[in-house]
């Protein structure tokens, strides 16, 4: 009786995650299959043809290949950003989690503030400007370093108060200096935190929308998810090129997704929860 | 912060000298010019600039007329009223929906590998590509949803086109897309509860919802917060997925906080889109503070 009624349970989550989460999914997927024509009625029919690099190459070529421009400006935010937040987070974390002095509590409370308070946009963009950075890959990268680092460093922290001081130690009496202790012991035990970090991360940053629009305008250095917001508004019948784009776009975070999706969970059970 | 670093070393010398070097103060610098010149700067420049009107070259002070001028625009209080309302709507339905799901998917399911990505997909995809597909599934005639309500002979609603309801529906997304998140950190929590405790609830015979109820619930305590704590921010702040769905419309019915910021700086009035962050800085405190206060505080009486 119990495995029945566990079966019917597992049955009926099948019937409503498809419904609610896989229905959309194919939506995208037939949509980005179909020909223009087709696509304009907007059902969720059979592709009547096989368009899809039909679609792809259209997409790409479109305004000079700027979703090819895109996708490098895209890449280079996210892994250059993602890298930095690794480093810097857990130089941070370790540090604090080490080492207790009286500024602890206000680096702390510094953290803190960094996940609430909103980032002060136009002063922002003022600060870029003086500095050269506005507009630029550097300042964008920059940026998302600055804003992210509070949720890096709060994981990171965490997870190294559960790593024993007998291991630093044991490296110094080996003559370890600092930074062959933090980058040839530390960090290489930190792996479980830093897929964490590596998937949210990167996946947030590659997503990013609110930011590049801000503090990266102009054509040139535009980013996927600018591409396709404008996009949308040029191509507001071809509703083909435009589910075309959305499926191109989830394709990295995807592959981030599929190379570590197992250690996903164990990542948040040793920082966010414990934290 | 090389103050910090220089008082430290000082202070700790010279008996513990040999560890204040293995955990060097310098380590702090990186993370911190980086944040100090792009975010504290800016936030605390904000706080002068929002009493500016500002031209990015000039500013001239005028006192709090930004402020006044923010609150005696009715939209603005709307915007207001519909960033705190959002942001309860989102956070509730994720805690509530993201705990059910991560119980589900922690017990004997079957295919609860597939469950589990399939929740955890829209997490993946872009919120600007999420809000286009949800634009196109909830047009009012041409919607597949409301097709499909039509074959069982309901009148679907105008979704985004209907403003009493466009928020919420814009809300309805927001927990499609991040629901995910919020079932793998309970996850994290349900497989970080020792056997133990059910165990000893079994020997004391507890049903299953007494079990739900007196040790689930409150040993999950931790991931609640995380949970809230983060969807509750987000929620408060959001921005993306209300311009990718509805700009803020129809109208202004579904404008927060952070799409007039965004409105105000286009149209070049940069002292009254700054007093905009200062307002919801000032929201966020007296939301979350207290929040987190008391969600911490209930933490450390187990």
């Amino acid at each position: 009786m119990k495995h029945r009624a566990s079966l019917l349970g597992g049955i009926a989550a099948i019937i409503a995650t498809f419904v609610v989460f896989v229905i959309p999914f194919l939506f995208i997927i037939l949509m980005a299959f179909k020909d223009r024509q087709q696509s304009a009625l907007r059902d969720f029919s059979w592709p009547a043809g096989f368009h899809l690099w039909d679609n792809v190459v259209e997409v790409g070529q479109t305004r000079n290949w700027m979703m090819i421009t895109a996708f490098i400006n895209s890449s280079i935010i996210t892994v250059a950003s993602v890298t930095l937040l690794v480093v810097f987070a857990a130089m941070v974390g370790f540090v604090l989690a080490r080492r207790r002095t009286r500024w602890n509590p206000l680096i702390e409370f510094l953290i803190l503030a960094g996940l609430m308070v909103p980032p002060a946009v136009v002063p922002t963009i003022w600060v870029l400007q003086g500095l050269k950075l506005f507009g630029t890959i550097h300042g964008m990268i920059l940026i998302e370093v600055a804003y992210n680092l509070p949720f890096s460093i709060i994981l990171y922290r965490a997870f190294i108060a559960t790593i024993p001081r007998d291991m630093d130690e044991a490296a110094v009496i080996d003559g370890a200096r600092p930074l062959d202790v933090f980058f040839r012991v530390i960090l290489p035990m930190l792996w479980p935190v830093t897929v964490t970090n590596i998937v949210v991360q990167s996946v947030g940053i590659f997503n990013d929308f609110t930011n590049p629009l801000y503090y990266l305008p102009g054509n040139a250095n535009a980013t996927v998810q600018l591409t396709l917001f404008n996009f949308q508004s040029q191509f507001s019948t071809a509703y083909n090129l435009l589910f075309t784009n959305i499926l191109l776009i989830t394709i990295p975070p995807l592959i981030v997704f599929l190379f570590f999706n197992r250690q996903i969970v164990a990542g948040m059970t040793a920082g966010a929860v414990k934290g | 912060m090389t103050a910090i670093a220089a008082t430290t070393v000082e202070g700790k010398a010279p008996a513990r000298k040999r560890r204040g070097s293995t955990y060097p103060g310098w380590f702090f610098l990186p993370a911190a010019i980086i944040y100090a010149v792009l975010f504290l700067a800016p936030t605390f420049a904000s706080l002068y600039f929002s009493l500016t009107r500002w031209t990015l070259f000039d500013s001239v002070f005028i006192g709090l007329d930004n402020f006044a001028q923010f609150f005696r625009e009715p939209f603005l209080i709307r915007g207001l009223v519909n960033t705190v309302l959002y942001a309860v709507i989102t956070s509730g339905l994720k805690v509530v929906i993201g705990m059910a799901l991560a119980i589900m998917l922690t017990s004997q399911i079957v295919a609860r590998g597939y469950l589990r990505s399939v929740i955890f997909f829209p997490v993946l995809v872009s919120t600007v590509g999420v809000g286009i597909t949800f634009t196109v599934l909830m047009h009012p005639t041409q919607g597949i949803i409301n097709e499909t309500l039509a074959l069982f002979g309901i009148a679907g609603p105008g979704w985004l086109v209907d403003p009493r309801l466009a928020l919420f529906s814009v809300a309805l997304v927001d927990v499609w897309k991040g629901v995910g998140l919020a079932t793998v950190i309970y996850i994290a929590g349900v497989v970080a509860i020792p056997k133990d405790y059910y165990e000893a609830a079994r020997i004391d015979g507890a049903t299953k919802w007494q079990n739900f109820l007196y040790v689930t619930l409150p040993l999950m305590r931790p991931a609640t917060a995380t949970v809230i704590t983060l969807s509750f921010i987000g929620g408060l702040r959001t921005f993306d997925l209300i311009w990718a769905m509805t700009k803020g419309g129809p109208g202004f019915a579904s404008d927060t906080v952070a799409s007039v910021i965004y409105k105000q700086y286009q149209a070049g009035f940069y002292g009254l889109s700054t007093a905009g962050n200062v307002v919801l800085f000032v929201l966020i405190a007296i939301l979350v503070v207290p929040l987190t206060m008391f969600l911490n505080r209930k933490q450390g009486h187990e």
